[in-house]
């Protein structure tokens, strides 16, 4: 069904960029929003706008019948659900498509497929994507445990099979470790959980985050190549990149390899992301999980390739097939993207909502910003801290880290307490500019104080 | 008669989790620096304290709901 009035579940900056691409496509757009949301920016810039509730997300963005109540009433024929909020939730998909709209995502039950942890190792497991090495089943007993890890290869982890939250962990670097922990855990698990059933997995140490862009359009999928998202706090990203520091070729292509075979395993149609774990020092990666939508930090990837990922998830949905071949997707350059939150890096990222009293951004080659502020804009408490984000392009990595210091001290946001001294600090840091991160790096960074380190340097 | 106000802008919650008992009730003791509630402010809960003693009276902002920074959000007497 020809996509031609848009519907767009979500608010902030992806309803901005969901715009933007529904212009180039002169599709006709509907924003929802909450009474806590109407002097919100995609509000204006829409062709249309209607409110879905009160501002509690619960009552509003996460409404499923609000939603498509507010769809439908306004004549949408479509929905996009950006990401975040119902964007991966599956019963959402389906009543979207139950009511005559076009859901812009993957189907209902593709997305209930690799949501469930399981069924998606299951799918990898099933397409030759490699999952990280574990035991098939519970281990009863010391010699079972020993027995696994030869097969699986040291370091292993050591988990309750019956558990959960971390209880019962233990890590073996070698057999004799594991014969003296293996009865702890054994131990533990028994007292914390009534059964000392364990379970062994390979311990990947200082594990990276790279991930791969994939398309789709139901039957054959291509990739954009990879990200790099390493540098995390609280399981948040915090600074991304396209491509991944010092990963070689090869693994490269068969990571990207990897995530198309799973992609088109599936049936995949539109834009989502394989998740990795990458470990270094064995040059190996393992399959994590796949996310069912677009992506916060997908700008890298359209910086280097040069494609409008949004406009080509409109068009699948659409009905379009893929509009272009692997060979035709080319990189070019380095990418950078940095989240600019309102939380306050000094004060442990206390959340900071408020008036914008003054805004200025950085132009000029390379540099793209995606937000959603505006002078005399209130950033409302309720919802993500997330006000945009600073992207850039270069020819290389060195000069890419260059030209977001220099796009950074361009940044003019009044009124309002940011993360952007944080990634000024990352931009300056000597682990960060040589590519040497994981995805525990940053905590321990902060934690060590290098944040601190940085402000008192930049007052001196 | 004193009234505790919010140090934020959010959603106050009257209860730790949604299935507690709220923190105070009508007659209860409050103490300086005690916890009588919660803010969600994107997406992170900081503690409302109390900044001086006296009797719980009542909560002034209703559980869940949106609050200004500055709104009453309970009584002591």
């Amino acid at each position: 069904m020809a996509i031609r009035r848009l519907f767009i579940a979500n608010r902030g900056e992806i309803a901005m960029r969901i715009i933007r691409a529904a212009r180039v496509l002169g599709i006709e757009t509907v924003q929802a929003y909450s009474e806590a949301d109407h002097e919100m920016s995609a509000v204006r810039e829409a062709d249309a706008a209607v409110c879905i509730g009160p501002a509690p997300a619960s009552q509003s963005y996460l409404d499923i019948s609000a939603v498509i109540e507010a769809a439908r009433s306004a004549g949408a024929n479509a929905v996009h659900p950006g990401y975040g909020f119902l964007a991966e939730n599956a019963a959402f998909a389906e009543a979207v498509v139950a009511a005559g709209m076009v859901f812009v995502g993957p189907e209902a039950r593709t997305i209930e497929r690799m949501g469930d942890k399981v069924a998606a190792r299951e799918a990898a497991r099933a397409a030759g994507v490699p999952i990280v090495p574990g035991s098939d089943g519970r281990l009863d007993d010391v010699a079972a445990a020993v027995e696994a890890a030869r097969e699986i290869g040291y370091p292993v982890m050591l988990k309750a099979a019956a558990g959960g939250g971390g209880r019962g962990i233990r890590i073996a670097a070698n057999e004799d470790e594991l014969r003296r922990l293996a009865p702890q855990a054994r131990a533990e698990a028994q007292a914390a959980f009534g059964d000392g059933g364990l379970y062994l997995e390979k311990a990947i140490e200082r594990p990276r985050h790279i991930e791969v862009q994939i398309m789709g359009d139901g039957t054959s999928a291509i990739h954009c190549f990879e990200r790099e998202c390493s540098v995390q706090r609280r399981r948040q990203k915090v600074w991304e990149e396209a491509g991944a520091p010092g990963l070689s070729q090869v693994s490269r292509a068969a990571m990207c390899d990897a995530a198309v075979r799973l992609a088109e395993a599936v049936g995949y149609r539109g834009a989502g992301t394989v998740e990795f774990l990458y470990d270094e020092a064995g040059d190996a990666f393992y399959f994590i999980e796949m996310n069912t939508r677009i992506q916060v930090e997908h700008t890298v990837t359209e910086m280097i390739t040069g494609l409008d990922l949004v406009v080509m998830m409109i068009e699948i949905a659409g009905g379009a097939l893929l509009p272009l071949t692997q060979k035709q997707v080319v990189r070019d350059g380095h990418a950078i993207e940095v989240r600019i939150c309102a939380e306050d890096p000094l004060l442990q990222f206390a959340p900071f909502p408020g008036t914008v009293s003054g805004l200025s951004w950085p132009e000029g080659e390379g540099v793209r910003v995606d937000h959603f502020l505006y002078e005399g804009y209130t950033v409302p408490p309720f919802y993500d801290s997330l006000l945009g984000k600073l992207v850039v392009h270069a020819a290389d990595r060195a000069t890419a880290i260059e030209r977001m210091a220099q796009a950074l001290r361009g940044c003019r946001i009044e009124g309002l307490r940011t993360t952007i001294p944080l990634h000024l600090a990352l931009a300056a840091d000597p682990a960060l500019r040589s590519g040497k991160v994981h995805t525990g790096w940053l905590e321990t960074w902060l934690a060590d104080g290098g944040l601190k380190a940085a402000a008192q340097g930049e007052t001196l | 008669m004193t009234e505790i106000p919010s140090p934020l802008p959010g959603t106050f919650y009257q209860r730790p989790e949604p299935d507690a008992a709220p923190y105070k009730s009508k007659g209860d003791d409050v103490a300086v620096g005690e916890v009588i509630g919660l803010i969600e402010v994107m997406k992170t809960f900081i503690e409302v304290k109390a900044e001086s003693a006296g009797t719980f009276e009542s909560y002034l902002a209703e559980n869940a709901a949106p609050v200004q920074a500055g709104a009453a959000l309970a009584r002591l007497a």
